[in-house]
């Protein structure tokens, strides 16, 4: 009753002893320990997520009590595995346990945020003006505009209403589609996956539209373009549970327990199940404590390491012993025995493009497709046949695309993988090698530029007349491994001492791993495949995938698993894990996402290519297409174009997509067709070759190519992804930047040849950016408008992950608070605001939308045998085939409310699919109208199923999807089986009556059901195993030859060397050599130039958490920087002492850490740790100290251009560019004044000797 | 006019002032149980509390307990045991005048640690540096009576201190009239010495009346508390 009387009964609350007078029994008040109890106490408990793209995707229970979240636990009631297998559960870390911190603290955004001069301008236009007006006269006043646009990043928000700021939103949107045209708004949102619906609400408004919606997986440079060219499949791997099924794992560039913490335990318990494992990483990282054998090659060579491993398995397994499994797979699940045709170059042949049936006389009776069709020697007739699977059976050949060892006809065949025993000549080819390129902090050999090999060939009659040498892809691959096969010749080795590419002694010198060490890995990799079938394993990431030469890395692994059969096999295979990438409901998804129930197709745009142009980070470019143009190119003028030229030519050649797309209004075109009487496409195609209308990539410097709106949700742009975030500063914000290089104007450098240079380059691009988001991240304070969203504990949505195989909810604990508003809201009430004030200036209008040639469509089949461009005249525009195909699509913008509310009628009449696969979806959309209701009120949606809420969105979703629904994986599966000629059903008939929905998966993850739109299974036999349908369905992979494709013959992969996987050294991004040792700069102390590593880190994920107390208390609370002892000592800087880091991009300031772990020559960044927690200014800049990435800049490669050409055809998030980072190099040095910009109680720190003990 | 507001500082304040002291702590006791504390800054910052706190405390504690004991025995007391005024005094003004001392430089050094450090700063209440000036002014005034008091040793004037504070203690009419006449230091002294009382419950120095000073005579050292006491919800 009273806490003070009870304190009075002093003299008698001693009631007893015990053990000598040790212990003494008390009678007291004990009420305070009600306190404690009541700390664990709660309401109730609500199932959700943190769609935070961690992969992790761990089902969380939400405690709530009096109404707030109070703390977060794990779930552990993931559906079991099967016996003998451990369960994946529990899943989670401390990086989702501290999520709840987020929703009450004062990150928290609670109102939506307006800049206070645009604001002020605002409401002084709308005094007098309507909004579309009033907007108009903000956006096209240069000084009004450069008022508010130069404060970005510098605060002055104020608090506005949800009314005042929609309509800003929507009227800027409404002025930019008159204006310019709605590709001129851009919608910037990552990783569906992680909260599918939240990511939808944005893109179904922006492509009502006509809006662009902006890649991603491409952009973070976790696309593997490796995959793609190899398997034709964006990415697919094993889920983690799959671990526990491997006996061999290498962790190569991937730490898993940092980064992939609630799988990590597959890999410790498949440990002690036997498995050895061996981990490759530069630095000693967390993950290599648990290797059997450590390997740490110089960061940047591993492509090295691979080759020289490859280079055993080839000579032990494939040539002095074979290994029948592995000689077996190689010739049903590869291209090696496909022919490859010869082509003589100064002496000595180059191997050019695959041979296809169209080469030979009648096409080797092929009518159909003939060019796409492969072509090899069948042992069992004697001569040349046309193997069955490849692409041109794909499209138009029903029931013939398979992998069966059958010819067209139907005829049983045995494909030939050598001629070695057969040969009709050796040919001598050259190989292109790149390793001798000279790199100031990269060691090279001095070996020629062309390795010229003896390789077995076969003489090829072709149909005109003529005699050519071809080789099997099997025999080039050994050629070019280097290995001695008998034939003598220069270049190959005799033993593995041998100083010749591609041997273990060869590698030694580059990767700094002592040779006997990539032998035994090698050799036991190979033999515990051998012996299990497959079951060797290697777990890569964006360790090694953010590299320039990316590919080179990654190929040479993927060599090594396919030479030893390891893909497609449960327990073995490519395993690469970057972001939350697998949207398994992917085909239900995409009708919500991109309102394909309204028009088809939506704008897609390959982002790195468009922050390339748009940014002006091409202005800056200092790599010459003569640095890493292959000495085997084909002949041509390769060096007269810049990197942007490159991508400009794709974009015109319909190979990746334009943003926006041309230099005129889109909403035009159909117009000024019909006045010319004329179709659209016609129309456009013939003005595009008089250049009466151009491609605005030509120009992206030009006011009406500018990018005028972009939305940013879900993401931190520039906060964590931004590769040269002070570009974007720079140029497409106007605002505040530490760009420190010069352009190509004023160091006079070559300029591009295919777009317009400006000598004035332009700042401020972007009139409004508006970001969601439930935190003040270092993207909001950019921002124009900031709106608050619902945070993962407030929000009902879908999760799916790589690395399980579940489906799972986000849902909502407590209501959003303040006047947060989930995603699905806020774009719903935006399209509400825009539907009211559009048809101010817009009504329903006829938008003309260029489409690139996409993959997994028949378009694919588009430039089967030469680059030819119609803006050269070498041939003509025809769209869809030389060139992007042409869409019109009618825009009702004064309805883009309703119909954002409601599933329009495309899904009946055009059915669904996914990956080339289509099936009828009539039944699907009965059943959607009775669970979620059709619309009521007068208009063009009435009927129709709604779609109010963001729960009845997830049942669109999951209705439409195979993998949620078991009815449509039948009939998927069914699709595909026309194709294939195979049934395929049983796969799915088991779980035909399952319909997963919202409901059942709050109760409990639900595991997804097998669909065709995967290659892997989820069943109670095997655990999820990518490409696992192929190699036992004998589905093939949608690639060229259709099987995993080891010969890229594109001819821009054979300029640049790459049709075979090389060791290319990082390249030279020249950005520090104005820096180093700079008199001007100096600040007195020591400097040293390191590679810049950046990766994931241990306390947050990406930019969350990095600003969250908890994880700011574990951590040392602010930016840090990791580096070698040696280079420490080198450069006088101590532990924790600030430094800086900059070069020709930009500079970051942060705190270092010296440890033994990192590499000498690196530094190890981890990315996205937030601008806006414990940066101090720069010395160098004068600004504000940066992100990791103010020392970035994007550098595009030019194979990664390529379309039109089977699997090497654009596909969103599939195909194309991607911003690697990791070959910049940066200086650093100890600061000496620390000035932190801010208010007089922070003083500014002069580091002398002493201060790092402070 | 003057007489008026005599009788109100040393004749009412007192009991305004001890009657918050009492009822606010108890109340606070009660209600405000997770307030009760010293509010340390410790954890944020080491630096000048070994010297600060430990001078300021040790300093404190022997003025207070000086004053205690100096006040309120009655004069009898001393008389019988023969102690004698004079004596008295000089004993108060030396101990006092050294734990004073102590006392000020431990309470220059916290306050220069709560304004100084801005981390300390931003997380310090109003009250928290209020309460640490307040002792602060205390502390000055205590040591300016020590040269009023030097001269008139004759112990006079410290008996007509102990006679107002003891009739204050039992009641008496008119004890406020006892100090009309001293020195204005005095006046002040004792002035903001009863308003220390009167902000007491609202300050941390409730941590005060929590010294574990059973902690030293404690028996056992593991304690069971039984179940049979009535739970309190």
């Amino acid at each position: 009753m009273s806490h003070f009387l009870d304190r009075l009964t002093f003299f008698r609350k001693n009631v007893g002893e015990f053990s000598n007078g040790h212990g003494i029994v008390t009678n007291e008040n004990r009420g305070w320990e009600e306190g404690y109890r009541a700390r664990w106490q709660h309401d109730k408990v609500v199932r959700s997520t943190h769609g935070v793209n961690c992969t992790g995707s761990c089902s969380w229970k939400i405690h709530v009590k009096g109404g707030i979240v109070t703390w977060e636990t794990q779930q552990t009631d993931y559906p079991r595995t099967r016996p003998d297998m451990p369960n994946h559960e529990p899943r989670g870390c401390s990086r989702g346990a501290s999520y709840s911190w987020y929703l009450y603290s004062g990150n928290r955004l609670k109102y939506p945020m307006i800049r206070k001069r645009l604001l002020r301008l605002w409401r002084e236009a709308r005094e007098t003006k309507s909004p579309v007006e009033a907007w108009k006269s903000i956006a096209q006043d240069p000084e009004k505009s450069r008022d508010y646009k130069s404060r970005r990043g510098l605060g002055g928000f104020v608090r506005a209403s949800w009314d005042e700021a929609t309509e800003i939103v929507a009227a800027a949107n409404a002025h930019t589609i008159k204006q310019y045209g709605p590709d001129r708004i851009a919608g910037f949102s990552p990783i569906p996956a992680m909260s599918m619906v939240s990511y939808a609400a944005g893109t179904r408004y922006l492509s009502l539209l006509g809006g662009t919606c902006m890649s991603f997986y491409d952009w973070y440079c976790d696309l593997p373009p490796s995959s793609p060219q190899t398997w034709g499949e964006q990415t697919d791997v094993p889920e983690s549970a799959d671990w526990y099924n491997s006996s061999f794992l290498i962790l190569w560039g991937s730490n898993v327990p940092q980064t992939r913490t609630p799988d990590a335990h597959f890999y410790t318990e498949v440990r002690y199940k036997g498995a050895k494992s061996v981990v490759v990483t530069p630095d000693y990282s967390e993950a290599s404590k648990f290797a059997d054998l450590w390997l740490s090659p110089k960061q940047g060579t591993d492509a090295a390491l691979a080759m020289a491993m490859g280079h055993v398995i080839m000579r032990e397994f494939h040539l002095d012993r074979h290994s029948d499994y592995f000689q077996d797979y190689c010739r049903k699940y590869t291209d090696m025995p496909m022919l490859v045709q010869l082509k003589e170059k100064d002496g000595v042949y180059v191997s050019d493009r695959l041979l296809r049936a169209s080469d030979f006389e009648d096409g080797l009776g092929q009518e159909n497709n003939a060019e796409w069709k492969t072509v090899a020697y069948d042992r069992k007739s004697g001569a040349m046949v046309v193997p069955r699977g490849s692409i041109g059976f794909r499209w138009g050949d029903p029931g013939k695309w398979n992998l069966e060892d059958k010819d067209a006809e139907g005829r049983d065949i045995e494909l030939r993988l050598t001629s070695l025993y057969d040969k009709d000549d050796v040919a001598q080819v050259a190989f292109p090698y790149f390793g001798n390129r000279k790199h100031d902090y990269f060691t090279g050999t001095d070996h020629p530029d062309t390795l010229v090999r003896n390789v077995p060939v076969t003489r090829v009659e072709l149909a005109d007349g003529t005699e050519v040498l071809a080789a099997t892809v099997f025999d080039l691959f050994a050629g070019n491994y280097g290995v001695d096969r008998g034939l003598g010749g220069e270049n190959v080795a005799e033993s593995y001492d041998d100083d010749v590419p591609y041997t273990p002694a060869w590698q030694e010198r580059i990767t700094g791993v002592p040779r006997d060490h990539a032998i035994t890995v090698a050799r036991a990799f190979a033999e515990n495949a051998d012996k299990t079938q497959g079951k060797s394993m290697v777990i890569v990431g964006a360790g090694l995938n953010h590299w320039y030469h990316m590919d080179m890395i990654y190929r040479g692994i993927i060599n090594m698993l396919v030479m030893c059969g390891c893909v497609g096999q449960s327990g073995g295979g490519w395993s690469h894990y970057v972001g939350q990438e697998k949207l398994r409901p992917q085909t239900g998804w995409t009708n919500l996402a991109f309102a394909l129930d309204w028009a088809r197709p939506p704008r897609h745009m390959n982002s790195t290519s468009y922050w390339y142009a748009h940014t002006d980070q091409w202005r800056y470019e200092k790599l010459p297409v003569s640095e890493i143009l292959s000495p085997t190119a084909p002949e041509g003028d390769w060096t007269d174009y810049s990197l942007i030229d490159f991508n400009v030519r794709a974009e015109r050649m319909g190979w990746l997509p334009s943003a926006p797309q041309l230099d005129r209004n889109p909403l035009h075109i159909a117009g000024e067709a019909e006045k010319a009487g004329k179709e659209v496409p016609d129309y456009l195609a013939e003005k595009l070759k008089a250049g009466d209308i151009n491609f605005a990539c030509e120009d992206p410097d030009n006011p009406v190519n500018w990018p005028r709106n972009l939305f940013v949700w879900r993401s931190n742009l520039l906060g964590s992804s931004g590769k040269g975030h002070e570009y974007f500063l720079k140029h497409l914000l106007g605002t505040q930047h530490g760009v420190q290089g010069k352009d190509l104007g004023e160091t006079g450098e070559q300029k591009p040849k295919e777009v317009a240079w400006h000598d004035e380059a332009p700042e401020g691009k972007l009139d409004l950016l508006v970001t969601l988001d439930f935190r003040m991240s270092t993207t909001c304070l950019y921002s124009d408008v900031v709106l608050p969203t619902a945070t993962w504990y407030e929000k009902n949505d879908l999760n799916t992950s790589d690395m399980h195989p579940f489906i799972h909810p986000l849902s909502a604990a407590v209501d959003p608070v303040w006047e947060s508003r989930t995603d699905w809201d806020i774009y719903k009430s935006i399209a509400r605001k825009f539907s009211e004030i559009a048809p101010e200036v817009l009504g329903v209008e006829k938008d003309t939308v260029l489409v690139p040639i996409l993959h997994d469509s028949p378009g694919e089949l588009a430039q089967a045998m030469d680059v030819k461009e119609w803006k050269k005249g070498e041939v003509d525009p025809i769209p869809g085939k030389t060139m992007p195909a042409i869409k019109v699509i009618e825009r009702d913008y004064p309805n883009v409310y309703k119909r954002f509310t409601a599933l329009g009628p495309l899904m009946e009449q055009a059915g669904n699919g996914g990956k080339g696969i289509a099936w009828d979806t009539k039944e699907e959309v009965d059943y959607l109208r009775r669970l979620n209701g059709t619309v009521v009120e007068e208009g063009p949606t009435k009927g129709l199923a709604r779609i109010e809420t963001d729960i009845g969105a997830c049942e669109v979703v999951m209705s439409l999807a195979p993998e949620t629904n078991g009815e449509v994986a039948v009939k998927s599966w069914e699709s595909l089986g026309k194709q294939t000629g195979r049934d395929h059903t049983h796969l799915a008939v088991p779980r035909e009556d399952d319909k997963i929905r919202y409901r059942d998966i709050q109760a409990q993850p639900r595991k997804i059901i097998s669909s065709p739109i995967w290659s892997g299974l989820e069943s109670e036999k095997v655990s999820y195993s990518a490409s696992y349908t192929n190699v036992h369905e004998l589905i093939p992979w949608r690639t060229l030859s259709g099987r995993q494709q080891l010969y890229q013959d594109h001819a821009w992969m054979r300029a640049f060397g790459e049709q075979l996987c090389v060791y290319r050294p990082p390249i030279d991004t020249k950005s520090i050599k104005a820096h180093l040792d700079n008199e001007v700069e100096s600040n007195g102390n020591p400097q040293i130039a390191l590679n810049f590593i950046t990766p994931h880190q241990k306390w947050g994920i990406h930019s969350t958490y990095t600003d969250n107390l908890l994880m700011l208390t574990l951590s040392r609370g602010g930016p840090i920087v990791w580096i070698s002892e040696r280079d420490a000592q080198k450069a006088g800087i101590e532990d924790n002492d600030w430094i800086e880091a900059y070069n020709a991009n930009g500079a970051l300031t942060a705190r270092a850490v010296v440890s033994q772990r990192v590499k000498e020559g690196m530094a190890l960044m981890y990315h996205a740790q937030e601008k806006i927690v414990n940066v101090p200014g720069s010395e160098i800049t004068g600004t504000r100290g940066g992100i990791h990435n103010s020392v970035t800049r994007t550098v595009v490669k030019p194979t990664h251009m390529i379309g039109g050409y089977a699997q090497q055809s654009y596909g969103f998030n599939y195909y194309g560019t991607v911003g690697s980072n990791r070959d910049e190099f940066i200086v650093v040095r100890k600061m000496k004044v620390v000035d932190w910009l801010d208010d007089p109680e922070s003083p500014t720190l002069v580091q002398d000797g002493q201060q790092a003990a402070e | 006019m003057g007489d008026y507001i005599n009788t109100l500082l040393f004749g009412y304040y007192p009991y305004i002032c001890l009657a918050v002291f009492f009822l606010g702590s108890l109340i606070r006791f009660d209600r405000e149980q997770f307030t009760w504390r010293s509010g340390s800054s410790q954890l944020l910052r080491r630096k000048q509390l070994r010297w600060g706190s430990n001078l300021f405390h040790i300093g404190v504690i022997i003025v207070f307990f000086g004053h205690l004991f100096g006040l309120l025995v009655p004069v009898a007391v001393y008389d019988f045991f023969g102690i004698g005024h004079t004596f008295k005094q000089i004993m108060a003004m030396t101990v006092g005048g050294i734990a004073g001392v102590a006392a000020l430089v431990g309470a220059t050094m916290l306050i220069h640690r709560r304004l100084g450090d801005p981390r300390i700063r931003r997380t310090s209440s109003f009250g928290d540096i209020a309460v640490l000036l307040l002792l602060y002014a205390q502390l000055v005034l205590g040591l300016l009576t020590i040269p009023i008091s030097a001269g008139h040793l004759d112990g006079q004037m410290m008996v007509t201190f102990m006679t107002w504070a003891q009739g204050i203690w039992t009641f008496q009419p008119g004890v406020a009239d006892l100090v009309a006449g001293v020195h204005w230091i005095f006046k002040l002294h004792l002035f903001l010495g009863l308003t220390v009382f009167l902000v007491f419950p609202f300050t941390r120095l409730v941590h005060i009346w929590s010294v574990p000073v059973w902690y030293f005579g404690r028996r056992g050292y593991q304690i069971v508390r039984t179940r049979n006491h009535r739970r309190t919800a």
